[in-house]
């Protein structure tokens, strides 16, 4: 049953804010600015250095989760929440891992629904948080069906 | 162009952006790693029973981001929280835009949101956008 998810937490992951793939990020979502892209602009900047869009932590590896089976296709993602408590820096190391906060049914128009509840979060070398996502993902009941849960 | 501590509540940004191109969803699958067959290849988003490919979520609530871009020197996005109201398919015009809701100190709460040509909101949100400096 996936209510046995709840609380289950992944590996940490070291990932790196990589210069290109801040670039190609950057430039996926049309918004190539100097701050993210002009290694000059950003050493100029308040920061120092270029920092990485808000929405660039899509691209980190947060780990497995162990015994969660969270199907690839099916899947509606609802809500997206990221929380910040400083920009992520370009070439920063972020430690990240991910957290199944909450799983619950409803009923639907097209039948039962599975609504998961993902925290993931990215922490520096001394497990500061950096940034906190909230991913709320709905599961139908044809893919329900699918994964037995 | 304004500072955002000139900005006063009713203060509006926007831009609305070419037409969604199948490009653009291959490049946003390759920077984020999102391969989910569903927005870049046709048989597969008709095997889920869509009508054609459909532009990742998140890859809209990015585009939606960068109107607060020209600030990220002054301050910093606190908070961004959004609903995926809507399927954004090839060749949709999306406007992107964001409203001033009220501030606090060096905290500004912004509505936003993008919309299609006929008006259908297909993301909603908030964003809250933290001020380095006192105002």
């Amino acid at each position: 049953m996936s209510k046995e998810w709840i609380g289950k937490t992944s590996n940490k992951v070291k990932n790196t804010v990589d210069r290109l793939l801040v670039k190609r990020f950057a430039e996926s979502i049309g918004d190539l600015h100097p701050i993210f892209v002009d290694e000059t602009y950003g050493e100029k900047s308040k920061y120092g250095v270029n920092i990485a869009p808000p929405t660039f932590p899509r691209v980190f590896d947060y780990g497995v989760l162990e015994g969660v089976d969270l199907p690839m296709k099916g899947l509606i993602h609802g809500e997206e929440t990221y929380q910040y408590e400083r920009p992520l820096l370009v070439g920063e190391e972020v430690y990240c891992y991910t957290i199944i906060q909450d799983y619950y049914e409803r009923k639907g128009k097209s039948g039962d629904m599975g609504f998961v509840v993902i925290k993931r979060v990215g922490e520096d070398a001394k497990g500061n948080i950096i940034f906190t996502e909230i991913q709320n993902v709905i599961i139908t009941e044809a893919v329900r069906k699918g994964i037995n849960v | 162009m304004k500072t955002m501590t000139e900005f006063k509540p009713g203060e509006t940004l926007k831009v609305t952006l070419a037409p969604v191109s199948r490009l653009d969803l291959i490049k946003y699958a390759g920077a984020s790693g999102d391969f989910n067959p569903i927005h870049t290849i046709d048989e597969e988003a008709k095997k889920a029973g869509l009508p054609g490919i459909i532009a990742h979520g998140m890859w809209t609530m990015g585009n939606l981001g960068k109107l607060f871009t020209p600030f990220l020197e002054k301050g910093f996005i606190k908070e961004y929280k959004v609903r995926f109201a809507g399927m954004v398919f090839l060749d949709d015009v999306l406007t992107l835009k964001a409203e001033l809701a009220e501030t606090s100190g060096n905290d500004l709460f912004f509505n936003v949101k993008a919309v299609k040509e006929k008006g259908q909101e297909v993301v909603k949100g908030s964003v809250h956008f933290r001020l380095y400096d006192a105002v």
